[in-house]
């Protein structure tokens, strides 16, 4: 659009509209960043300063490594996650793989049954899942978290996956097809490395709610070995809610790593969204 | 499947089958059946250490014994509060924050929307305690800054106040997801294809008004998506309440929703004992109410809205 005048006062409107509701969004995450290096006289006699020489300190950061286990916590939210998004992307990918591809009985039956899970979610099921998980004796692991979660993350990722995997084009497989290859060797070789894009998509968008649950932990695995970051930061607060440096500093390392997956994904994740890939 | 004598090759494609099979039976297992296993458990109660089939015995407790029907309705009354808050606030901010973004030679249009979803990302125990700790009267930061603008007087502790509490929640919320409707209508803008906008603009239609009466009605399919998954997301929240109230929902019950009731009944807390059956209850009521919301969606508002063939 080349005709369009923009109106120097409404580029200014604009930007102060945006400028205001940025800071809003910003202004919780930055009060605790600079906090959780302050004294505790700092904290509450200037809040919104930044942290000086004067007031700069790390009692709270020392609380909490010695009080926390946070790296142990860390591990098991990586550990969950990414056994979470491999099993979803591999078992999703095949899912997608076989109903866009094959025309056999069952097929459009087949895939409403895998989307009735997209608005339904898994939480009503939480008494039936807790009773299958003590029985199996699943109860306060991480399977169990991964299984959940797997999924919890399997109907959209299959919806997602096989509208992408309907645009490959169909000379390329049969290409294939006639060299030889198996369908197996097709799936793996030459579709999968062609929908990584959306794959990615899909690793985004499950990535940052199974990072973040505090249901699922809380109810299947509270015990203090498999407690995820989110859950441990969550008692490791409640218990020193009265001490303001150690609570600053234990939501200050649970904001960073999420933090850096966003700064690294977010260019991923906000294409994935504006593709319309959830329509 | 027909079995041929012939030497046809065989009917059963074994590859299908294998490239289903995890994630069916994962789903299944994990998702599927546990769902309808919750709903017949909710027939059920415990006597005596046995598991007795007692009907709909459960349910009659939940509408008609006057301590639960009244915790059950204070909830649900709570979570629509809560999905109106939502509908009312979070939604149109979005698409505001949207239209701007979309304006096509905004500068830094992409620093905005990252900045912006920064809040989406964070889990709800950060934002719960970042939010309590701000709004603490003990910490003084929401009072002092409401001094600094001279509204001092607006100030109240809100997290502790009946009358404010779950409202003020609300907000929070909606202060963390203003993100997603934000990026999903910023989504179907771009969309919209450049002709359209420049044969309204030489019929003199710009600015608001082209907003309005071109724009909005092609992004309303996008916004009942936005509507639905509000209402899905609302209905089975708990995280937030817990996290910044604690199970107990307080002050008072006050922001008591159907998440936090379900936890509180299925697992016990403090001197309550937990009971599955009871919870099985509450979470089918749940189901029901999250599934009447769909069907009004798929069948009242999606099918008869208006599509435009961009």
């Amino acid at each position: 659009m080349h005709t369009a005048r923009t109106n120097p006062l409404n580029t200014l409107a604009m930007h102060g509209a945006l400028i205001l509701y940025t800071l809003i969004a910003l202004f919780p995450v930055f009060v605790i960043l600079i906090n959780s290096f302050k004294t505790r006289k700092a904290i509450f006699r200037e809040p919104l300063s930044l942290p000086t020489a004067d007031s700069f300190s790390m009692i709270g950061y020392q609380t909490v490594m010695k009080q926390g286990d946070f790296f142990l916590y860390f591990q098991n939210s990586m550990i969950v996650t990414v056994a979470s998004l491999f099993f979803i992307l591999l078992f999703g990918a095949m899912a997608a793989f076989a109903l866009s591809e094959y025309r056999f009985r069952g097929n459009m039956l087949m895939g409403l049954y895998l989307a009735l899970g997209i608005m339904i979610p898994i939480r009503i099921g939480t008494v039936a899942i807790l009773e299958m998980m003590v029985a199996t004796g699943l109860v306060n692991s991480l399977l169990a978290l991964i299984l959940v979660y797997t999924a919890q993350g399997l109907p959209l990722a299959v919806f997602i996956l096989s509208e992408f995997m309907r645009q490959v084009s169909d000379d390329l497989k049969n290409a294939g097809r006639i060299d030889g290859l198996t369908e197996y060797t097709i799936f793996f070789k030459l579709v999968l490395p062609l929908v990584r894009p959306a794959m990615a998509t899909v690793a985004v968008f499950n990535m940052i709610p199974i990072w973040n649950d505090l249901w699922f932990p809380l109810i299947l695995a509270p015990a203090e070995e498999v407690k995820t970051l989110t859950l441990g930061s969550q008692v490791f607060i409640g218990q020193f809610v009265t001490d303001w440096n150690a609570v600053l500093s234990a939501l200050s390392m649970a904001i960073l790593p999420v933090l850096i997956l966003y700064v690294i994904f977010s260019r991923q994740l906000i294409r994935g969204i504006t593709s319309g890939a959830v329509k | 499947m027909r079995l041929t004598v012939t030497h046809h090759k065989p009917k059963i494609r074994w590859h299908i089958i294998v490239f289903l099979t995890p994630a069916v039976l994962v789903y299944t297992s994990v998702m599927i059946f546990p769902l309808f296993n919750t709903l017949r458990l909710a027939l059920y109660s415990q006597f005596e250490q046995q598991r007795v089939f007692v009907g709909l015995q459960n349910f009659q407790t939940l509408f008609g014994d006057p301590i639960w029907s009244e915790q059950f309705w204070n909830a649900l009354g709570n979570n629509f509060w809560f999905f109106f808050i939502h509908m009312l606030v979070q939604n149109p901010i979005g698409i505001i924050l949207a239209a701007i973004l979309s304006h096509p030679r905004l500068r830094f249009a992409a620093l905005y929307r990252s900045a912006i979803f920064i809040p989406t990302i964070l889990s709800f125990v950060i934002v719960g305690f970042a939010w309590k700790l701000i709004l603490s009267p003990i910490w003084g930061i929401a009072p002092s800054m409401l001094d600094a603008i001279g509204l001092k007087f607006l100030y109240a502790p809100w997290l502790g106040k009946e009358e404010y509490a779950l409202t003020t929640l609300s907000l929070i919320s909606v202060w963390q997801f203003v993100g997603i409707p934000m990026m999903l209508i910023y989504a179907s803008l771009l969309a919209i294809p450049d002709e359209i906008l420049e044969a309204a603009e030489i019929d003199g239609i710009t600015g608001m008004s082209a907003f309005w009466k071109i724009k909005l009605p092609l992004i309303l399919p996008s916004i009942g998506i936005i509507s639905i998954l509000t209402f899905v997301g609302n209905f089975n929240a708990f995280d937030l309440i817990y996290t910044a109230q604690g199970a107990l929902a307080g002050p008072d019950f006050s922001t008591d929703i159907l998440g936090t009731f379900l936890y509180r009944t299925f697992f016990g807390f403090q001197l309550q004992l937990g009971d599955p059956y009871m919870g099985s209850a509450i979470a089918s009521a749940m189901f029901a109410i999250i599934l009447i919301g769909v069907c009004i969606y798929l069948f009242g508002i999606q099918t008869r809205m208006r599509r435009y063939q961009l």
